[in-house]
């Protein structure tokens, strides 16, 4: 099928109404937050509009740049950690055979259904000390005693791994499933080993798809702010905790609003740069 | 013993049997063309020799060393795929060199065995170019190239020309057929193409529902196929009842021919009788008489349709014999008893 250009004004019709969504639900409330951003905060009342840089100031100390470092580094981190699981995990689904993988993936879609709140709880009940996953290690010998694992940064990071490797198979498993199998079949002819090939060929011819998942379970991490109050010390709160804790409990709008503007811009130009790499990498 | 043997491989799924007891010896340098339908397990044997599916239960050998128990990587073979598989994300050279790269073979090394299999399949100059950028033939090239890499004791090939267009298709044939015996390497080649068969092949392996049903050099299966299935699949032939009379003459469509001896002890028997020997005279004498019902003049060939008693015969002559009939016209359909193969009943 030929495409071709829109010429009229009448051909953009179709583009109006998720358009004026775009607007209403994005634009509106977006610029309202920037606006908001530069507000002068009043301690007696909520904000009055002003055109003051404080806010950002303010949010250029350690404590705060500590946070946001912190904030970036767990997505990170929970990003590569999903990959790194789900990619062979979803490898070796799609050589299953059909209603295996069904099952599999049903399985996980129910996962998916669980709030934040019941993985956070989960979580913590399987850390404790008194009926956690210890008490099991040592009714099979292999500890002497439970000992809780929270609050750690390990299980922040597992409670949040946890959350976001659905998003991560599910994502990858079109791109594995129509990957050619004779990809891997012609690089074992040629003498690698199957799990060579997998690094050779596979995980190559799917580095676009890597990359973009990357990118979501990044996305999707920096926004998380339930489970590392439940499963993590202070020092283990993110980005988004501190935003909420200024929005809700300080009433300082304007200092949320600002640090919320500095969240997405950081995160716009992490993804851009992973995007520029990415590209570079692919003109070679 | 120098070759690849077959011994009784048999692979099942489930309750089908796709390869049942095939046996088959491979002389060393030989051209092989697994021919047949689709399903008849032609590319389940081909997969089974490079290890990339396991025998239920037989042996392969090759040279005399039991490759069975081996996988694939270690097989030292070449193979090329219906979807050519080249690794989209290397260019061209990367992709010939990968083997050499997984030996771990010398940076020098590989450009230069890259460069000498470049002009081997005539590209020189290729070896930067991203693979997306070729054409069909020239990605087949790629592939044919990559798989000779190391200089394999087996070569094989799955379809390998099915994705080009029908003139580049015979074009490749008579290359990889003239590169084969440059090589001298034992080829093992699937098809469902007769005329790819014919081209290339020193033995022509015609396989049906998971057995082979004849394996012979491609003019003997041409002009002495075994059963009917063969005749019927490798070119076009004529597929006629022929009866032994009260009189005990041999008799098609009702018709003596003399000279055309049954097996004893047969009574009723298939003959097939290939197109080309059918000659078209007079009606009357010998003959068997015929109504011709259409004649497709290809400028090369000329071939007549004959109906005799509600069997249709196919005639083929060449312009300059060119027998001088048109539809509706009744013809003697002569049918010479040396070009007759009986066949079972």
């Amino acid at each position: 099928m030929r495409r071709e250009a829109p010429k009229s004004l009448a051909d953009y019709t179709p583009l109006l109404f998720p358009g004026l969504m775009l607007v209403v639900f994005f634009v509106v409330p977006f610029s309202t937050m920037i606006a908001v951003s530069f507000f002068k905060r009043n301690p007696s009342g909520f904000y009055t509009p002003d055109f003051v840089i404080d806010n950002y100031a303010r949010f250029l100390t350690a404590f705060f740049g500590g946070v946001l470092g912190f904030s970036l580094l767990l997505a990170v981190l929970v990003a590569v950690c999903c990959v790194a699981i789900a990619f062979p995990f979803t490898y070796l689904l799609t050589k299953r055979p059909r209603r295996v993988q069904t099952l599999w993936l049903v399985g996980l879609l129910s996962v998916l259904s669980l709030s934040e709140v019941i993985i956070g709880f989960a979580w913590s009940t399987l850390f404790s000390q008194t009926a956690g996953i210890t008490n099991l290690f040592v009714a099979i010998g292999l500890m002497d005693k439970p000992v809780a694992l929270l609050p750690t940064f390990g299980a922040v990071l597992a409670g949040m791994v946890y959350q976001a490797l659905p998003y991560t198979i599910l994502v990858l498993y079109p791109a594995l499933v129509r990957l050619d199998p004779t990809l891997l079949e012609a690089a074992r002819t040629l003498g690698a080993s199957p799990v060579r090939a997998f690094f050779n060929v596979v995980t190559p011819a799917l580095r676009n798809t890597i990359v973009a998942t990357l990118i979501m379970v990044f996305v999707f991490a920096l926004g998380s702010y339930l489970l590392p109050q439940i499963l993590g010390r202070p020092r283990h709160w993110t980005l988004s905790v501190l935003i909420t804790d200024q929005a809700i409990y300080q009433s300082n709008m304007p200092f949320a609003a600002a640090m919320a503007v500095f969240l997405v811009l950081i995160s716009l130009a992490l993804v851009g740069l992973t995007l520029l790499v990415g590209r570079k990498e692919n003109a070679l | 013993m120098s070759g690849l043997d077959i011994n009784a491989i048999t692979k099942t799924f489930g309750n089908f049997t796709a390869v049942d007891k095939v046996r088959l010896n491979v002389p060393h340098g030989t051209f092989v063309c697994l021919l047949g339908p689709s399903g008849c397990g032609k590319t389940t044997l081909l997969r089974m020799i490079a290890g990339l599916e396991e025998p239920t239960s037989g042996a392969i050998v090759l040279d005399g060393d039991d490759i069975t128990p081996l996988p694939t990587h270690k097989r030292n073979l070449g193979m090329v795929f219906q979807s050519l598989a080249l690794f989209p994300h290397l260019s061209v050279g990367d992709n010939i060199a990968y083997a050499l790269r997984i030996r771990g073979a010398s940076k020098e090394e590989q450009k230069k065995r890259v460069e000498e299999l470049l002009a081997l399949i005539h590209l020189p100059g290729f070896a930067d170019r991203p693979v997306a950028k070729l054409s069909g033939g020239q990605r087949q090239r790629v592939a044919i190239a990559r798989a000779l890499a190391l200089s394999p004791k087996l070569f094989l090939l799955d379809e390998p020309l099915s994705a080009l267009d029908a003139k580049l298709r015979e074009a490749m044939q008579v290359e990889l057929r003239q590169l084969q015996q440059r090589l001298g390497i034992t080829t093992i080649v699937v098809t469902h193409d007769q005329r790819e068969a014919m081209t290339m092949a020193d033995l022509v392996v015609v396989m049906g529902h998971g057995r082979i049903l004849q394996a012979a050099p491609p003019i003997e299966i041409y002009r002495k196929p075994a059963d009917a299935f063969v005749a019927d699949f490798i070119g076009i032939t004529n597929l006629l009842p022929a009866e032994i009379d009260s009189a005990g003459r041999t008799t098609i469509l009702g018709t003596a021919i003399p000279g055309l001896a049954m097996p004893v002890g047969v009574a009723k028997a298939s003959v097939s009788i290939r197109p080309e020997d059918v000659h078209l005279g007079e009606a009357g004498g010998r003959a068997i008489t015929g109504q011709v019902t259409f004649v497709r003049d290809l400028g090369g060939t000329i071939e007549t349709f004959v109906e005799v008693g509600g069997t249709s015969i196919i005639a083929v002559a060449t312009p300059r014999e060119r027998p001088n009939v048109s539809v509706g016209a009744t013809v003697g359909v002569t049918l010479p008893p040396e070009s007759c193969v009986v066949l079972g009943p």
